[in-house]
């Protein structure tokens, strides 16, 4: 079912990200429904006030969903389905609010961890010298991750993502924690990979400009509730049904 | 207990409230109680190790009692009983632990675990270790539940539970009290190490969850747990009520030897005892070195392996080990109560019946005659020890809030000093003291100073127990407080102190539950006079009466169930009627 990849090739995997008829609730209320098909390279971005269930969306999609929530609903890789399967085997590279890289490894044995068993150790050192490189760090491999600045760090996170050969890619207010000026080029750096690589990503954000700059599609959710006395939203895309949870705009 | 890190300078300086002057005195004087008895203990027991002690007439330093102990006859086989079980139990009880929290962390299981938690604590280590030798021994629950249907025994089979020449009954007693202490101290531990994110970025990155969590989180866990983890080594090479029921008798472990020797009519084994209890210091001191040496080792190896990429290393084992590991030293735990309740309420029982019929209550009335002296005494101590560590730990902590300080590592050691030394070498000295003491000045052992000796212990449980809920509470409440004028200490009074009821009822609770465990300070420091719960139940275990063993490792079992019962509903009672008043 997977195409045939060589270790370090860049090219895509060309397949869909796909949500079919997926609905989340929470103490039998629904809190979110939803049908997208995100293409390759594409990134759908998902939006709405906190507390509206973005997270919960990403979730679910990457096969954490607390107990607390039920789910219906099928999540497709292409033709593989994901929904059944445990979180690991799933293959959506996960990128935080926070660069959570872990303290106790230095910049190389964060990226190296990441990356499958089957690379061996001397190639495993080049592909970090190259991924480092790649994002302006060539010799960072053996500092502590605690001596990196804000927008080092965040690029150490992309690529340890990248380097473990996600199928998709799920982004969790990724640039929320940055500064304007880095936000930018973090932005500009992320989505130009996840494009060079042709992966479907799914985007949560409550900033506006990074769905613009995507200039894919946006999903607008509205809170479950409030959703029935209108008027009472400062949602931007408000002309849209208000039925819980799904608002699927193409622009 | 705070660190005196000094804030810049600032160009205003407010002048201290009398309350935040006052309450500096708060480590202060914990500090002194948590190490000054030590010390001098320390050095009381050096003193009669080289022959000096003159109530006995030892005036001259001689090595002596180092010779008289060289030639102890099996003096090799204890030290390796107490180094073995030491570090056994405690590589065993991590082992558990960490599997556990890696294969378990977001089950439903662990839920469950969580909330037994607390009531498994509580169960003092004597009562647990009577349960266990009751559950496991050859006319035991256990054997009678397979007998004679699956093993086909009609009689009592012939082996050694407890007091097994190698010590595994004292290792399994060991490991099912260290198995929820070390959890607990991990679940709180854990908060800190981001671990729910952490996982969940090394499973999206295709990592198993044993594994994620061995390799994204153990490593930044274990430093934070190290300390716990020492003071169940240094309480597993050194301790002595769970040795003297589950321990091998012939040689035993070197601390219950010291207490042999102390308590030998003989008092010129006292110069000999001292040596000992020295050496069981440097026993200790052996099994933390040695420990320490294959935390090096486990680190060195381990740092390849974190980065190796593999994504399913231990999982499936440690999924197996872990889950039943966790499940039978709880299932051991609570067997181990049943046979307790069961063999307390039997009057004619023998093997292989499973059920005790009839069941009654004539061993407990029977019992009623000691037991209740021994409870009042054993409440006296529990509540005069923990009222006075609570006042100082409160006091410490609001030290901590009031004046901002922080605690460093110094502190930290400090607060686990009494965990970390032998009671068996420290408590011995203070034992020489006193009877300097007693000579000198008339000053005999009995309450005031045992309660001082429960302190020790209670008060470092007491502050671990509560010291997180207490850094935890938003310093906007006081903050607000304070923009509406309130003095600091009716900030405290009136704001933190009410806020924080339910953890100081539950950490109060907890060390209820210590000092009624306690047994060798009890015993040493009041020189027998006093009779608890727990040391009663000990010198039963040692006798032949199950019946009445049974009974009084009940009733220390009962009494801080009964601490963590009324923790629990006091709080809530008083919510409740601040509710119904509202309404």
């Amino acid at each position: 079912m997977r195409p045939y990849m060589p270790p370090d090739s860049s090219s895509s995997f060309s397949d869909s990200l796909v949500f079919d008829n997926v609905a989340i609730d929470l103490d039998g209320h629904r809190l979110i429904t939803l049908n997208a098909r995100i293409a390759p390279g594409e990134i759908v971005s998902v939006m709405g006030p906190s507390g509206v269930g973005k997270s919960t969306l990403l979730a679910y999609a990457a096969g954490f969903l607390a107990p607390a929530f039920r789910a219906t609903g099928h999540v497709y890789l292409g033709q593989r389905e994901l929904t059944g399967l445990p979180a690991q085997q799933r293959h959506l590279g996960l990128l935080f609010q926070d660069p959570l890289l872990f303290p106790h490894l230095n910049v190389g044995g964060n990226l190296a961890f990441g990356m499958p068993a089957s690379i061996k150790r001397s190639e495993r050192r080049r592909r970090i010298e190259s991924a480092l490189a790649d994002i302006g760090l060539a010799g960072f491999a053996k500092r502590d991750p605690a001596t990196l600045s804000g927008g080092q760090k965040a690029r150490v996170a992309l690529m340890r993502v990248l380097l473990s050969q996600p199928h998709a890619m799920l982004l969790d207010e990724p640039f929320s924690k940055l500064d304007a000026a880095l936000r930018h080029d973090m932005r500009q750096l992320v989505f130009e990979r996840i494009r060079a690589r042709g992966l479907p990503a799914l985007m949560v954000t409550h900033d506006h400009a990074d769905a613009e700059a995507t200039g894919d599609a946006v999903i607008e959710l509205l809170p479950a509730r409030e959703s029935e006395h209108d008027g009472m939203l400062s949602s931007p895309s408000n002309a849209q049904s208000s039925a819980p949870g799904l608002q699927h705009a193409k622009r | 207990m705070a660190n005196a890190d000094h804030l810049p300078d600032s160009q205003v300086t407010v002048r201290p409230s009398t309350y935040a002057r006052l309450l500096v005195l708060a480590p202060l004087a914990t500090a002194t109680l948590l190490i000054v008895p030590i010390l001098v203990g320390l050095a009381g027991a050096a003193g009669p190790a080289f022959g000096w002690l003159p109530v006995l007439g030892g005036k001259t330093l001689s090595l002596d009692p180092w010779r008289a102990l060289w030639d102890t006859p099996g003096l090799g086989s204890m030290i390796r009983l107490s180094l073995v079980t030491g570090i056994a139990s405690t590589a065993l009880a991590l082992t558990i632990v960490v599997l556990f929290l890696g294969a378990f962390a977001d089950s439903r299981a662990f839920i469950w675990l969580r909330r037994l938690l607390s009531p498994l604590l509580a169960v003092p280590h004597a009562a647990a270790a009577i349960g266990l030798a009751f559950l496991l021994a050859p006319s035991g629950l256990a054997m009678r539940l397979v007998s004679p249907g699956l093993s086909g025994f009609h009689s009592p089979p012939d082996y050694l539970f407890p007091g097994d020449g190698w010590g595994i009954a004292l290792i399994a007693g060991l490991v099912i009290k260290e198995v929820p202490f070390l959890l607990l101290m991990s679940l709180a531990a854990l908060s800190q190490c981001q671990a729910e994110q952490r996982t969940h970025l090394a499973r999206s990155l295709g990592y198993a969850p044993t594994t994620a969590f061995l390799k994204a989180v153990l490593p930044t866990l274990y430093p934070l747990i190290r300390l716990p983890v020492y003071a169940v080594i240094a309480f597993a090479s050194a301790n002595v009520d769970v040795a003297m029921i589950l321990g091998p008798s012939t040689p035993p472990p070197l601390a219950v030897s010291v207490v042999h020797w102390l308590n030998d009519p003989d008092l010129s084994k006292r110069f000999m005892a001292s040596a000992a209890a020295l050496t069981q210091l440097g026993i200790t001191l052996l099994a933390l070195a040695g420990w320490w040496l294959m935390e090096c080792l486990v680190a060195c190896l381990g740092r390849r392996w974190l980065t190796d990429g593999r994504r399913h290393t231990a999982h499936r084992l440690g999924q197996w080990l872990g889950g039943g590991s966790a499940w039978i030293s709880v299932t051991l735990l609570g067997a181990s109560l049943i046979a307790l309740i069961l063999w307390s309420l039997a009057t004619w029982w023998p093997f292989p019946v499973l059920w005790p019929t009839p069941l009654s209550l004539a061993n407990w009335q029977r019992a009623l005659d000691g037991l209740w002296p021994a409870t009042l005494t054993t409440l006296a101590l529990a509540l005069s020890s923990t009222l006075l560590s609570s006042l100082l730990v409160v006091g410490c902590l609001e030290h901590e809030t009031v004046n901002r300080r922080t605690m460093g590592t110094g502190a930290s050691l400090v607060l686990y000093l009494p965990l970390l030394v032998p009671p068996v070498a420290f408590l011995f000295g203070l034992v020489q003291l006193q009877a300097q003491l007693q000579a000198r000045f008339a000053l005999s052992p009995g309450f005031f100073s045992a309660a001082l000796g429960h302190c020790l212990f209670v008060l470092p449980y007491v502050f671990l127990s509560l010291a997180e809920s207490y850094r935890r509470l938003d310093p906007r409440w006081s903050q607000l407080s304070a923009a509406l004028g309130r003095s600091p200490a009716y900030t405290f009074v009136r704001v933190r102190l009410p806020m924080l009821l339910a953890p100081i009822a539950v950490a109060m609770a907890v060390g209820l539950a210590v000092s009624i465990g306690q047994y060798l300070p009890t015993l040493l420091l009041s020189a027998g006079r006093l009779t608890t719960l727990t040391t009663e139940a000990i010198t039963l275990a040692s006798g032949g009466d199950r019946r009445l063993t049974a009974v009084y490792a009940l009733a220390q079992l009962l009494l801080p169930a009964l601490g963590f019962a009324i923790a629990l509903w006091l709080p809530r009672l008083l919510h409740h009627r601040r509710r119904a008043r509202r309404n």
